[in-house]
């Protein structure tokens, strides 16, 4: 299960990756959003699966018995999720805000501030 | 209990909340947002006072005990950062008053100034390493919509690659926190630098360092991930501009600041040599960008990158005496380079204009404001007795002691350039004649008053007054920097004072 999960956090980043590289701004944004994602993902598999195990603690007793699933990755995620999805509402309005300013799409027309 | 480490983020924060809920009138803003901005100076000496004193600060958030707990860490390197925090916010509050249109101040401009400011004092006093994360995340968030008020091209475009690369860096940030969480299973800095050093493998340690440098390389604007700064830091209204010049980069070298001498020192010959040729490489490209630029803010947007170099290069020499020069240098760097952007748009208020060959003239119609723009112009080349020589000086001395003689004659070089585009700055601004195509000189000649002048003129003249007392006061600013280094070089004096709590 690791190794599949590891191998989708890889081509996850690599599609991420990948349209960012694009030229137009949607896909830049599309890119954007899968690699919040991969990312999140990685910290899931990297700090350990485990499954049909919650961290509950039986009644009179101060520690969980037994192997149980680490909670803190899920809370971190959890916040990278709702921070993702603020920044990346503000990017959806950015190139929305830039393609009406600009008039285009395509990346290589934004090249006014560059030189 | 030590209220002075909370205060410098809540201040902002609470000042930001008032300042929403006081979206229609402007005017209670505008008071709202230099009282604060004292406030958050006041506590800022305070704290810095306390971490002399008294070594580390820590709390605990919720009490619960560390590493169990997020805490929040001062040592004197975050009380410096905080003070210049300080510093730069009220200056540049003062400086808003007078420079923002309005419309942008009725779109919130204050109430992102204070995010912006929270995060940035967030980010310097958490000691934990995904905290770390969520208060960059603040920090951008504000920048990305200070950046965008306005809705110009030139701020959408350069706002687009902006926003792309910081959000990047940041994923890998999250992407390097998940591993290092999955190597140790902790997320408090105190605790990873503790359990990385007991470590089998430091093999995949390094691994994840250098995401940490990247991710944080790309935030302070290193080679080869600086091209987002100068496509950006342009386009704003100036005091945006002068607040990120200040600030945002050096949020990414104390970062770096941080992890390389807390958490990844387990193979120093490695990571810091690619630190040091990085940084060299910064410093060199930084300034021979700004050579090739005629326009007053980018050519002091590439000064930024290279002047990063110098800052890196304290870290990746690490001796102490080269770390008490980055840490002398982000003092001087922090101040000259917002003055700098401040006298800019001094310039563009008189003659309505960045680009050079469209300036003119203004030492003889303001020599006032010409030796303004000197004094930090001269300090950033780091000719004495303003506060970059001394900058320049330690770091210098520190790469003759380590014997790293091609990238400390690099350093040089690279002074002698920046000297070189702000002499390029003076003589177009302010000696040569104004140009014939230039109709409205009005303001230049002081026909037209401006019913604001002294917010423009206030911080400059604070901003010059603090480069020139650093100049002056040397050896107790030297004394300063060489506390804070010796609290980085002794990690164990961090552990000590996050997880030594704990156990009482």
């Amino acid at each position: 299960m690791e190794s599949l999960m590891a191998y989708v956090v890889g081509i996850l980043f690599a599609a991420a990756i990948y349209m960012m590289l694009r030229r137009s701004i949607v896909k830049l944004v599309i890119g954007l959003m899968i690699l919040s994602n991969a990312a999140n993902l990685l910290i899931f598999v990297v700090s350990g699966m485990t499954r049909g195990a919650p961290p509950l603690i039986p009644e009179g007793a101060d520690a969980p018995l037994g192997t149980v699933a680490d909670p803190l990755p899920q809370a971190l995620i959890l916040t990278a999720i709702v921070i993702a999805f603020g920044v990346l509402a503000f990017a959806v309005v950015l190139i929305r805000r830039a393609y009406e300013v600009v008039g285009t799409d395509d990346l290589d027309q934004m090249k006014d501030t560059d030189t | 209990m030590n209220p002075e480490l909370t205060l410098p983020i809540l201040i902002p924060l609470l000042a930001g909340a008032l300042s929403v809920a006081l979206w229609r009138s402007v005017r209670y803003q505008r008071i709202l947002a230099v009282l604060s901005t004292v406030l958050l100076l006041a506590a800022s000496v305070w704290l810095l006072n306390s971490t002399v004193d008294q070594g580390f600060l820590v709390m605990e958030m919720g009490s619960w005990p560390a590493p169990f707990s997020i805490v929040f860490v001062a040592d004197i390197l975050s009380a410096i950062m905080i003070v210049l925090t300080g510093i730069i916010g009220l200056a540049i509050a003062i400086y808003s008053l007078a420079s923002t249109p309005s419309g942008h101040e009725k779109f919130g401009y204050f109430p992102l100034m204070h995010l912006l400011l929270a995060g940035v004092a967030g980010s310097f006093l958490t000691g934990d390493i995904f905290n770390l994360f969520v208060w960059f995340e603040v920090m951008l968030l504000a920048s990305f919509a200070l950046l965008t008020l306005g809705g110009e091209r030139a701020q959408m475009e350069g706002a687009i690659k902006y926003v792309t690369l910081n959000l990047f860096s940041s994923a890998i940030f999250l992407s390097a926190v998940g591993l290092l969480y999955g190597t140790v299973g902790t997320l408090n800095m105190a605790d990873i630098a503790q359990k990385v050093a007991t470590l089998e493998d430091p093999g995949m340690i390094t691994v994840i360092s250098m995401l940490f440098m990247v991710s944080f390389g790309i935030k302070a604007a290193a080679f080869p991930l600086f091209f987002w700064l100068p496509a950006s830091y342009h386009t704003p209204q100036v005091a945006v501009s002068a607040l990120f010049a200040g600030l945002l980069t050096k949020v990414g070298v104390y970062a770096l600041y941080r992890v390389f001498t807390l958490i990844f020192t387990q193979d120093v010959e490695y990571t810091h040599t690619i630190l040091l040729w990085a940084a060299a490489l910064t410093m060199l490209t930084g300034v021979l960008g700004a050579a090739a630029q005629f326009e007053f803010r980018r050519i002091l947007s590439f000064h930024i990158v290279s002047q990063i170099g110098y800052m890196i290069l304290g870290l990746a020499l690490f001796t102490p005496l080269a770390i008490i020069g980055g840490v002398f240098y982000i003092m001087h760097h922090i101040i000259v380079k917002t003055n700098l952007f401040l006298v800019s748009g001094i310039v563009y208020r008189l003659l309505g204009s960045y680009e050079l060959k469209d300036l003119g003239g203004v030492y003889k119609h303001k020599p006032v404001l010409a030796l303004l723009f000197l004094i930090p112009a001269l300090s950033l080349a780091g000719i004495p007795p303003l506060s970059g020589f001394f900058a320049k000086f330690v770091v210098i001395r520190a790469g003759l002691e380590a014997e790293a003689y091609v990238v400390t004659g690099i350093a040089l070089l690279v002074g002698l350039l920046t000297l070189y585009s702000m002499i390029k700055i003076w003589s177009e601004v302010f000696w040569k004649k104004t140009p014939e195509h230039v109709e409205d000189l009005s303001r230049l000649k002081g026909e037209v008053k401006d019913t604001h002048n002294w917010a423009y003129y206030l911080p400059v003249v604070g901003l010059a007054a603090c480069t020139l007392f650093i100049g002056m006061n040397g050896q107790p600013i030297y004394e300063l920097a060489e506390m804070a280094a010796e609290q980085l070089m002794n990690p164990e004096l961090y552990i000590k004072a996050v997880l030594g709590g704990a156990q009482q």
